[in-house]
């Protein structure tokens, strides 16, 4: 009996041991939990407590960042501001496509970004509770027209920091070559005027595609999701520009659909003078459509000034790199330009504490206004800003640097409208009824329902 | 020795305890709590009422979601059930190489969702590339091609508990009936399938229980492609809860009728199969 006892309790003793090993190891889970869950102030407390060192207490940042092209260089430009100011700073990027789900998780832990992105009027509407009011802060100072603002009132809740242009990207020296064989529809690339021009020059590319040596006109309009964006968000864009347009207005609750035929006829020129048959695009990836533009096989790209890196350093020559814009068919479109907007806004946390805002805002300040920050933004990210601090900066993107010609040739950039479209589901409405289309599993009315009735049941939706 | 336990039980069970309803029953409740609420992170969120339970029946793709998902799971569980039982039975036999077998059909077991979701996605769409097609050309195309992962993947697990099962059955039950004259399809329907049933209640509510929940597979090899035609109900949450704003607390009420309805599912498959056990 009495071996019994011992035995029961040399079990219990190690239970016991085992529990407060369990617990040493986990004190940290449950006490980032509570503070979770508690009022926010005295999470930080507890961490300036218990922190006072690292950093030397004077806040810290933590940027969620957006563009997964960008992210090795967000890395390298934190370090430095790290190695100068000794603030950590510290940057996570999502995954293409999973920005929003990232941002959601991260915000309710306690340790949440002090600086994340919201993409628009619509993001920032779901982000609105989050967002520090940045009037008077260094950062909006240095911008350098309130256009690039999200403003509300007197409030400022979001800043764009890098201006972006897209159209239609092409290889000059594969052009050049067609427009020295016989028959040749134009005589040079600056003849693309008109969205007749455009499918004139690409039908025939399309049909002596042996004799330039591509695989079509058109690089593939794949509809995988690291693709699809480019034509169920940015060209879906042209249509509803120039409704905006038509109409006098900068936002509606209802669109009329004004435009379609315009975008049907442009997307069934991306389907049909491609590099690939239609039943294959629900697979192709947005890597797949830059590679074939890359390696020369196709002529025309639909993309923006961001892909500059995903094109250079294979077959086609930076010097070669052209854009236009892109042309629907709309009644005085010679005179229309590229693409020219923003969907990248910075955001500050409201909800972190005293000193990691202004432990951000001071970051900010010295991203747009440090040599550092300027060069790295312009050089290595290849971002154009709309900072008056970076007013004299060249950019060595040639994409950029097209983009600029067309600002100054008298023609009139488009506006992204697309940050205007009620929802994420809206877009994947119209996405998936463009698939449909064009594997020939849909008929064109379900765009146009997507497009137009999706557009009063999202917006309803999203603002009831 | 009883009483002893019994004056240490809250030393053994307490820390069990503790972290079954940290790690379970607090987010379970505090789940059930969001699905009434709308929120943007979930540690702020507003009370709403049973609003969010009123909105998933106006999402065709949540109805859609259902009826791919309910026939999926019937047609899985048939297949690999039936095939899981044909390979055991063969396997049972003591043909040469028996182990090696076993081993073979095991393996792709151990691969993870999200992996095998991949591989197999490569590898379908280079057969539809023959045809010019790829893999999320239609939904019908998703629907077999996770019914071929699924297979894949469980068959080996089944076959490895229905074997164990074959195992057990008396050889002298196999024997008796033998003698008394029994076709061998006989001997199989009237005494080796009534002393396996223990394992075919594992291996289907094992199925069952899987392939309505089945996740990673889904993500990995179609995402749902194309227009939600392949999507599965815990993708649908997933895409709820992550994909649309404003819809979180929708995706959370969505997760707590998934519940409830693997919950349900699972119980009355476990009742009518325990209905047919026999004591040896």
């Amino acid at each position: 009996m009495k071996k019994r006892q011992i035995l029961a309790l040399g079990l219990a003793a190690c239970m016991v041991a085992g529990m407060a090993a369990g617990c040493g190891s986990s004190t940290k889970e449950p006490a980032e939990q509570g503070g979770t869950a508690a009022e926010q102030g005295t999470t930080d407390k507890t961490e300036e407590a218990e922190t006072p060192g690292a950093g030397g207490g004077a806040g810290k940042v933590y940027y969620l960042n957006f563009k997964p092209e960008q992210a090795e260089d967000w890395q390298k430009l934190a370090q430095a501001y790290t190695d100068e100011t000794g603030i950590p700073v510290n940057v996570v990027t999502a995954a293409a496509g999973t920005y929003e789900s990232t941002l959601k998780s991260e915000m309710a832990k306690s340790e949440a970004p002090t600086l994340f992105q919201v993409n628009g009027p619509v993001g920032l509407a779901n982000w609105k509770d989050y967002c520090l009011d940045l009037s008077g802060s260094d950062v909006y100072g240095f911008l350098s027209s309130d256009d690039f603002a999200l403003k509300e009132g007197d409030s400022v809740y979001g800043i764009a920091y890098v201006i972006e242009t897209y159209g239609i990207i092409y290889n000059k020296a594969l052009v050049n070559e067609y427009c020295g064989l016989d028959g040749a529809v134009i005589a040079s690339a600056d003849e693309i005027k008109s969205f007749d021009t455009l499918k004139a020059v690409a039908d025939d590319m399309q049909a002596r595609k042996d004799e330039l040596g591509i695989n079509g006109a058109f690089a593939s309009a794949g509809m995988d999701s690291s693709s699809d964006w480019r034509f169920k968000t940015h060209l879906a864009n042209m249509p509803i520009y120039y409704e905006y347009q038509a109409d006098g207005i900068s936002s509606t609750e209802a669109i009329k659909g004004t435009y379609l035929d315009n975008y049907k006829a442009i997307w069934d020129l991306y389907i049909t003078d491609s590099t690939c048959e239609p039943a294959m695009l629900s697979a192709k990836t947005g890597g797949d459509a830059a590679a074939e533009f890359a390696m020369g096989e196709a002529v025309f790209y639909q993309n923006g000034t961001w892909a500059y890196n995903d094109v250079t350093g294979y077959e086609v020559d930076d010097a070669d790199l052209g854009m236009l814009p892109i042309y629907i068919g709309v009644e005085g479109e010679d005179k229309q330009g590229l693409c020219t907007g923003s969907e990248n806004y910075w955001c500050v946390n409201n909800k972190a504490s005293e000193e990691d805002i202004q432990a951000t805002l001071d970051f900010l300040a010295w991203v747009v206004s440090s040599e550092t920050g300027i060069n790295s933004l312009t050089n290595d990210m290849g971002f154009v800003t709309p900072f008056t601090t970076f007013e004299s900066v060249e950019t060595s993107n040639p994409l950029v640097a097209a983009a600029n010609e067309y600002l100054t040739n008298g023609t009139t950039s488009v506006t992204w409208n697309f940050t205007t479209m009620p929802s994420e589901e809206w877009k994947n409405g119209v996405g998936s009824a463009l698939l449909e289309y064009a594997q020939g599993t849909g008929e064109w009315d379900a765009v146009v329902t997507a497009f137009v009735d999706g557009w009063a049941t999202e917006y309803q939706a999203a603002n009831q | 020795m009883e009483k002893a336990i019994k004056r240490y039980f809250p030393v053994f069970a307490l820390p069990t305890l503790a972290a079954f309803t940290i790690g379970f029953i607090l987010p379970f409740l505090l789940g059930i709590y969001l699905s009434f609420c709308e929120f943007t992170t979930v540690t702020d969120a507003r009370f709403v009422g049973i609003r969010n339970y009123l909105k998933i029946w106006g999402d065709s793709t949540f109805i859609h979601a259902l009826w791919f998902t309910a026939l999926f799971t019937i047609i899985s569980v048939l297949v690999i059930n039936v095939l899981a039982f044909a390979i055991a039975m063969l396997l049972t036999k003591g043909i040469p190489g028996t182990n090696a077998f076993r081993t073979v059909f095991f393996m792709p077991n151990l691969i993870g969702g999200i992996v095998l979701g991949y591989i197999w996605q490569l590898i379908l769409n280079g057969i539809f590339a023959y045809f010019g097609r790829t893999l999320t050309y239609s939904g019908s195309y998703g629907f077999w091609g996770l019914i071929i992962l699924m297979c894949w993947q469980q068959i080996g697990y089944m076959m490895i508990i229905y074997i164990s099962g074959i195992q057990n059955v008396p050889g002298e039950l196999i024997e008796a009936a033998k003698i008394d004259g029994a076709t061998p399809s006989q001997i199989l329907t009237n005494v080796t399938i009534p002393m396996v049933m223990p394992s075919i209640t594992i291996c289907t509510f094992l199925t069952l229980t899987n392939s309505f929940k089945l996740f990673d597979q889904n993500l990995a090899l179609t995402a749902g492609e194309p227009s939600n035609k392949s999507e599965m109900l815990a993708l649908n949450i997933f895409n709820t809860f992550y994909g649309r704003t404003g819809w979180e607390g929708v995706g959370q009420a969505k997760a707590v009728v998934f519940f409830i309805l693997v919950a349900a599912i699972a119980l009355a498959q476990n009742w009518l199969t325990r209905q047919k056990e026999v004591q040896q």
